[in-house]
């Protein structure tokens, strides 16, 4: 499989990433290249293997549902770019 | 006191301890070296007064006779580390201002056991790069210098490269690392120092920037194997706050400590030995396999018959899970924000263009494609199912032996701007670090030698799982015999 400049114009949007003519053309050919490379995983015989999810052995814990912390919206909104009357502010979605 | 920087973390531990000398003299001999290196480029933030702060809080608990493990220690964090009100930019312009309210488990894990904060160190942007060379600050210069007259700048290795730099130039007797691929153990190689990554999830991920949430793991970088003992028991522990953390008690790996390795069979991965790899590497091989020898371990020839798939496997896992990971940096919660054309959308992608570097771009572009509809079986599956070989493979591998012996790298330190045109070349430098993160192992770095030039090599060993005393162990053999005692010369 290689990538094409609309291929890796498409993936730049489902990623969020505004990129220029130039940037797209250039990761055409480094992308195809470390795609072709990673290709060779074809080669190996997994039938039958169930994909790896958890490296080391152990059930996911489930945390009891219950608030132990809360009352910190100024320190989670410190950081925002934008903040407005106790809420993160964004461009406006809706005319 | 300036020689107070030469002394290993253990010796000023015990010297503090003894009043040989105070944690202020600690504290201000490690700032004013800090202060005068900044050529190095190896802090992007530091933190005098805080490493101040915990030495007078560890003299006065001195007098008190209520001393903690770390009392009288300053260290040097990773910028990858959330520390709470200080600069934490995992090496991104993204990033840039970012003071989070909150501490990372392994950095309050840190603090409660007494250790101050030297300053926060520079590292490739998000831990994507094995040169230190991605970072929004720039590339760290390693202290270490080719000994062929010229003046070539050289990496001191990624994605830790201010931390190993730190150390190597006397800038902290101890640090914190993170490792997904090798980012403790190749950038410690390269510096002359020792680091090991700790089985995945001895040490709490909550609060460390997300890059590869399923091979993260931090660990810590320090002149000797001891050092390193001390610091990942003070890092380590269970917690609630990380799903993936392990519910075992801490061992106390600097009590184990024994370089007599009777009765250990040393696993010699004969798919280690990689054309095009240089003969000095390999002769060191040798002679880590002699040393061993001598410390009583007997070899065996093992076979990990999927090693060379490690790497295309790896290349797949982490853009995969850090093109999700970073999807958080959009401009609204934290970090910067570019209005750009076209509503939230176009501010999205407007903020993640200007606030990511090339590599961090291009990794998400590979993440997003294997994860996209119709090529997430034919790669990210795939490779899961290829990292579940590999995690047998060694499963199969400890069968017949208790410990792996490889080289940590496939060369020295190499010059700033010599791989960076080149991707691929540059995530070959993790060929052999990169199939034990894989399989969630623990691993460490010890320095074995010098090459012709002058620059430190170093030797990998990979443990079973929760076997960091094992690893540790044959480490101290390895330095007990190596005698690695050379340091860069002073230039910065």
């Amino acid at each position: 499989m290689s990538v094409d400049t609309a291929t890796v114009r498409h993936v730049a949007r489902l990623a969020r990433l505004q990129m220029s003519d130039a940037e797209v053309a250039a990761l055409v050919p480094e992308l195809n290249n470390i795609l072709g490379w990673v290709e060779q995983l074809a080669e190996v015989n997994t039938d039958g293997v169930e994909p790896l999810t958890a490296v080391i052995d152990q059930k996911l814990r489930l945390r009891d549902d219950v608030i132990d912390d809360g009352n910190v919206r100024d320190a989670v909104l410190l950081n925002a770019p934008d903040a407005q009357h106790g809420f993160f502010a964004v461009p406006k979605v809706i005319e | 006191m300036a020689e107070l920087t030469s002394l290993t973390l253990a010796e000023l531990r015990d010297g503090f301890r003894a009043g040989t000398f105070s944690a202020r003299e600690i504290a201000e001999g490690y700032n004013a070296a800090v202060a005068a290196s900044k050529t190095l480029n190896a802090y992007t933030v530091t933190t005098p007064e805080d490493a101040l702060a915990a030495a007078d809080t560890a003299d006065s608990d001195r007098q008190r006779d209520a001393l903690m493990p770390l009392s009288g220690i300053p260290l040097g964090i990773k910028d990858l580390f959330a520390t709470a009100g200080t600069d934490t930019t995992a090496g991104s312009n993204i990033l840039k201002g970012f003071k989070p309210p909150y501490e990372s488990t392994v950095t309050a894990n840190l603090r409660r056991a007494g250790a101050g904060m030297l300053g926060k160190l520079n590292m490739d942007e998000f831990a994507m790069g094995s040169s230190n060379e991605t970072s929004a600050y720039g590339p760290v210069i390693s202290p270490w210098k080719r000994n062929d007259g010229g003046n070539a700048a050289l990496t001191p290795g990624g994605s830790s490269g201010g931390s190993a730099a730190a150390v190597a130039a006397g800038l902290a007797p101890g640090v914190t690392g993170t490792d997904t691929g090798g980012s403790i153990r190749q950038p410690a190689a390269f510096t002359g120092i020792s680091g090991i990554k700790p089985t995945y999830g001895r040490c709490s991920r909550w609060g460390i920037v997300s890059f590869a949430s399923s091979l993260d793991q931090a660990g810590p970088m320090a002149r000797t194997v001891r050092d390193c003992a001390i610091l990942l028991e003070a890092m380590a522990g269970f917690d609630p706050k990380d799903s993936t953390s392990l519910d075992f008690p801490v061992p106390n790996w600097e009590a184990g400590l024994s370089s007599d390795l009777k009765g250990k069979r040393i696993g010699i991965p004969k798919e280690y030995r990689i054309d095009g790899v240089p003969d000095e590497i390999n002769a060191l091989w040798d002679r880590g396999i002699e040393w061993l020898k001598d410390a009583g371990a007997e070899p065996v020839l093992i076979s990990l018959p999927h090693t060379k798939y490690a790497l295309p496997t790896y290349y797949i896992i982490a853009p995969a899970e850090a093109s999700s990971n970073l999807a958080r940096y959009d401009g609204v919660r934290y970090g910067i924000r570019e209005e750009g054309s076209g509503g939230l959308e176009g501010m999205y992608a407007a903020t993640r263009a200007a606030g990511f570097g090339a590599e961090v771009k291009r990794r998400i572009m590979i993440g997003t494609y294997v994860l996209s509809a119709g090529f997430y079986d034919a790669y990210f599956t795939k490779a899961q199912r290829v990292r579940a070989l590999i995690k047998q493979d060694f499963r199969k591998a400890f069968e017949s032996c208790d410990l792996i012996l490889t080289p940590t790298a496939p060369s020295a330190a190499f010059g700033l701007n010599e791989k960076m045109s080149d991707p691929l070349a540059m995530y070959l430098n993790d060929v052999f670090a990169v199939p034990a993160s894989l399989a969630g192992l623990p691993a460490m770095s010890v320095p074995g030698g010098l090459d012709a030039q002058g620059l430190p090599l170093g030797l990998h060993l990979i443990g079973n799982e929760l076997d960091e005393q094992g690893v540790l162990n044959a480490g101290l053999a390895i330095e007990e015999r190596a005698g690695f005692t050379a340091r860069p010369k002073k230039w910065w």
